[in-house]
């Protein structure tokens, strides 16, 4: 199952790297990885989504808590959450293309932010499915260049992760 | 700034090895004499000095290494450490902070080679800050589950000219590392019935409770309950070796009947044991009948290879030592009619094949015969440090560990070379006890310039060479899997070890007899001051036994060239 790990952990230098070496030396997957420092400036949350058994996720975030730099951990997938990921796609559009491709950009709720009388650049958020639909809906032949920021995610209510 | 807070932290000796990085640190070392420096001959050295230091005290062990090779030799110690937790502190020059990432000379990331095999690495960044990372790095490797901690330290930040205002932390703290000090009382509860109501029990303890100080606690609960107690590789010593309670050690080259109690239990209480590998045999087999109540301070140890049914994350010593008081306690006294009958059946199978090894089928030498010769001879209190193999087996097995922190070897990583450095860092500690290591002829050769060291610092150790001519321990897979194609597992040209500890300055001794071997040996230690090194000739064909069949379960073994289970 996919599972979507939060990690807040002291913006060290060296802290990332603690973390993605754990995912490789533990042969634990990494789908995507996100980073960036919080509102306090000594901690960063990261976030990474990994496919595992029930086992295995328990080792990661038993793993991800023995390092010393994190301070705190949550498998958000236990509970209800909100996950959101940025994509910026180029596409070949001329001609009717371009009608086809604004049509379908509008279905996803992407904003083109980019225009050349041969190319869109569009942006789309949400969850990583909805891409990946998006994807599929405009097929290969158009696709010049993806470029997705890896999954954020939250809870939904008023559970937090903080200090 | 470093010898400083060294001093502060109580350190009395350090191990290591000078290089450009460290020469700042090495001049500070001189003009002073409260921590006193101890030169190896080899970094990996220093590392096993100051974790065998660690292994017989349960405190942190220094070792100080120049930044390039200095750091790269001492990465073997280090994951060694890693792998058994053991705490200690390994300070590694860097070069100037300015050359980091210029390839300079003698640069290497050490915070990312050792990472791996670390609980945790610092690298100083400003001078003034030295003192707390030091005193973090001993909290850190100390605490919890214990671990290696490494301080790279560029060389501009031990400038000599450069003063800065030095405070030692008595403590410190860290929100993002909270060692638990106590276990869930709720869980020991629950524990304690499953105890109380158990028919066929065992209680597996392993390296946790010697790393924790909780032989005392669990003694008094295995007596007060009449249970079973097998021991890990690096439990032994944890629980007496000769109580009758004592089933021997469990696993790979486990006793039959300790892997048979295992197997038939209905109830097993894990002490600071990981269920390793090496113990388990394949888990999808392992300990059909039991339950499972894990004890241990590192939530990840736990249900990671094998499912807890009763998981309890705290200290071995807080947690037994709750246990016990319940178990006083209660109404319900241990089922003493079910105890009775299973101890009739363990007694059953020690008897049958507990212990044994044949004698009669040659001329040589036995190395469990040496072995059992060591245990006589020192009384069973001496401390042991072993290498890696045959030998190493045939220690665990054959002698009897009353005490814990006497029994010191790699057993995680199985490092060959460990035996030597590790008997020294003992005796520089412990110079009035009996310090013998016992080690292969292919081990040895693997550290034998320590043999300087030894020379330089007066350090009296005893080393039991069972010299079997041969990887010994490679060879047994051979025979046993490679239908005896033994590739690369003998040694041409072995050195005439008498004459090369002569010529360290050393006595030697050569033994080809049993019938000389009780005599050499009393001679060798009642030589208190002069190191002896004793060339034990050995049946070079011999396997240990018992042997678990690769994926089988628990009681699945080999018991000789010929039976099996
Ligand atoms: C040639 C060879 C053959 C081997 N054969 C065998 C064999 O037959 N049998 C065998 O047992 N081993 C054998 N080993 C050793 C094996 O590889 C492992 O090193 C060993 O089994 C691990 O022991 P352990 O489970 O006690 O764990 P350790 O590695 O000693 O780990 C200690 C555990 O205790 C926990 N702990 C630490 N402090 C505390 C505390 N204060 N309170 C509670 N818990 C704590 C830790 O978190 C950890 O989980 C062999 C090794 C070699 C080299
Ligand atoms: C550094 C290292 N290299 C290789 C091994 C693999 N290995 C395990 S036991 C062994 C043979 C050890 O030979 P010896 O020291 O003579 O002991 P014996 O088994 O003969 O008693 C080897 C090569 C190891 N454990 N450590
Ligand atoms: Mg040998």
């Amino acid at each position: 199952m996919r599972h979507i790990i939060s990690v807040l952990m002291e913006n060290e230098p060296g802290a990332l790297s603690r973390v993605v070496g754990l995912f490789s030396q533990r042969n634990f997957n990494i789908e995507s990885l996100t980073v960036a420092p919080t509102e306090d400036a000594t901690l960063s949350r990261l976030t990474v989504t990994t496919i595992g058994n029930d086992r295995v996720v328990e080792q990661i975030t038993k793993q991800l808590n023995k390092l010393i730099d994190v301070v705190k951990v949550v498998d958000l997938s236990e509970g209800e959450h909100i996950e959101r990921e940025v994509m910026m796609i180029k596409l070949k559009a001329s001609g009717q293309m371009r009608a086809e491709i604004k049509r379908t950009c509008d279905i996803f709720r992407g904003q083109i932010i980019d225009v050349t009388p041969t190319t869109y650049t569009v942006q789309l958020v949400g969850a990583s499915d909805k891409l990946d639909a998006f994807i599929n809906a405009l097929g290969s032949a158009s696709i010049m260049e993806v470029v997705r920021s890896g999954v954020c995610g939250i809870a939904r209510g008023e559970k937090v992760l903080s200090l | 700034m470093v010898v400083r807070a060294l001093k502060d932290e109580g350190v009395k000796y350090i191990y290591g090895y000078p290089g450009g990085s460290l020469l700042h640190v090495y001049d500070a070392l001189f003009q002073q004499e409260d921590v006193q420096h101890v030169l190896v001959r080899h970094e990996q050295a220093a590392t096993h000095m100051a974790d065998a230091y660690a292994r017989a005290t349960g405190k942190a062990g220094v070792a100080l290494v120049t930044s390039g090779p200095g750091a790269t030799n001492a990465i073997t110690g280090i994951a060694t450490a890693f792998t058994d937790s053991i705490p200690m502190v390994v300070i590694t020059g860097q070069v100037m902070s300015h050359l980091i990432g210029e390839d300079a000379f003698q640069e290497t990331d050490m915070l990312g080679i050792s990472r791996p095999v670390v609980k945790h690495n610092f690298s100083v960044q400003r001078p003034e800050d030295i003192p707390t990372i030091v005193r973090k790095a001993f909290h850190i490797a100390e605490s919890g589950r214990p671990g290696p901690v490494v301080i790279d330290i560029p060389k501009d930040m031990t400038t000599p000219t450069e003063r800065y205002p030095y405070e030692y932390p008595k403590q410190v703290k860290m929100r993002s590392y909270t060692p638990i000090t106590r276990g869930h009382s709720g869980q020991i509860k629950k524990a304690t019935d499953l105890l109380l109501n158990a028919k066929r029990p065992v209680i597996y303890t392993g390296g946790g409770v010697i790393l924790g100080g909780a032989s005392d606690e669990l003694t008094e609960l295995s007596r007060l309950l009449n249970f079973p107690v097998t021991n890990t590789l690096m439990g032994l010593g944890g629980f007496p070796g000769t109580d009758r309670q004592f089933i021997g050690m469990l696993g790979m080259h486990g006793s039959y009947e300790a892997n048979m109690a295992m197997h038939h239990a209905d109830l097993i209480l894990a002490v600071g044991a990981r269920f390793d590998d090496r113990v388990t045999n394949a888990t999808d087999k392992f300990c059909p009948t039991a339950k499972i109540i894990h004890i241990d301070i590192d939530p990840a140890s736990i249900s990671k290879t094998v499912q807890a049914d009763i998981p309890i994350v705290g200290p071995a010593k807080v947690v037994l030592e709750e246990m016990i008081q319940l178990v006083k306690g209660s109404k319900k006294q241990p089922d003493a009619d079910a105890l009775s009958a299973w101890w009739q059946q363990i007694d059953e199978w020690r008897q049958r094949h507990g212990g044994r090894y044949r004698t009669d089928d040659s001329e040589l030498m036995k190395p469990q015969q040496v072995i059992e010769m060591l245990s006589k001879v020192t009384n069973g209190d001496a401390f042991v440090t072993s290498d890696v193999g045959q030998h190493q087996m045939f220690a665990a097995q054959y002698y009897k560990f009353n005490k814990p922190n006497r029994w010191i070897n790699s057993g995680g990583l199985g490092t060959m070379g460990f035996g030597l450095p590790a008997a020294m860092g003992v005796k520089m500690n412990f110079p009035d006890a009996d310090v013998a290591c016992v080690t292969g002829e292919g081990s040895i050769q693997m550290n034998i310039q320590e043999l300087s060291t030894c020379k330089q610092y007066d350090l009296p150790v005893k080393i039991l060479c069972l010299n079997n001519q041969s990887l010994g321990m490679v060879r047994q897979w051979q025979d046993m899997n490679y239908e005896s194609r033994h590739s690369q597992s003998y040694m041409k040209s072995l050195p005439d070890f008498i004459k090369l500890v002569e010529a360290y300055g050393h006595v030697g001794m050569k033994v080809d007899k049993y019938a000389d071997l009780e005599g050499a040996m009393r001679e060798a230690f009642a030589l208190k001051d002069r190191l002896v090194f004793m060339d034990i000739a050995v049946d070079p064909f011999e396997h240990v036994y018992p042997m678990q069949v690769p994926r089988g379960s628990m009681r699945d073994m080999w018991l000789s060239k010929t039976e099996r289970t």
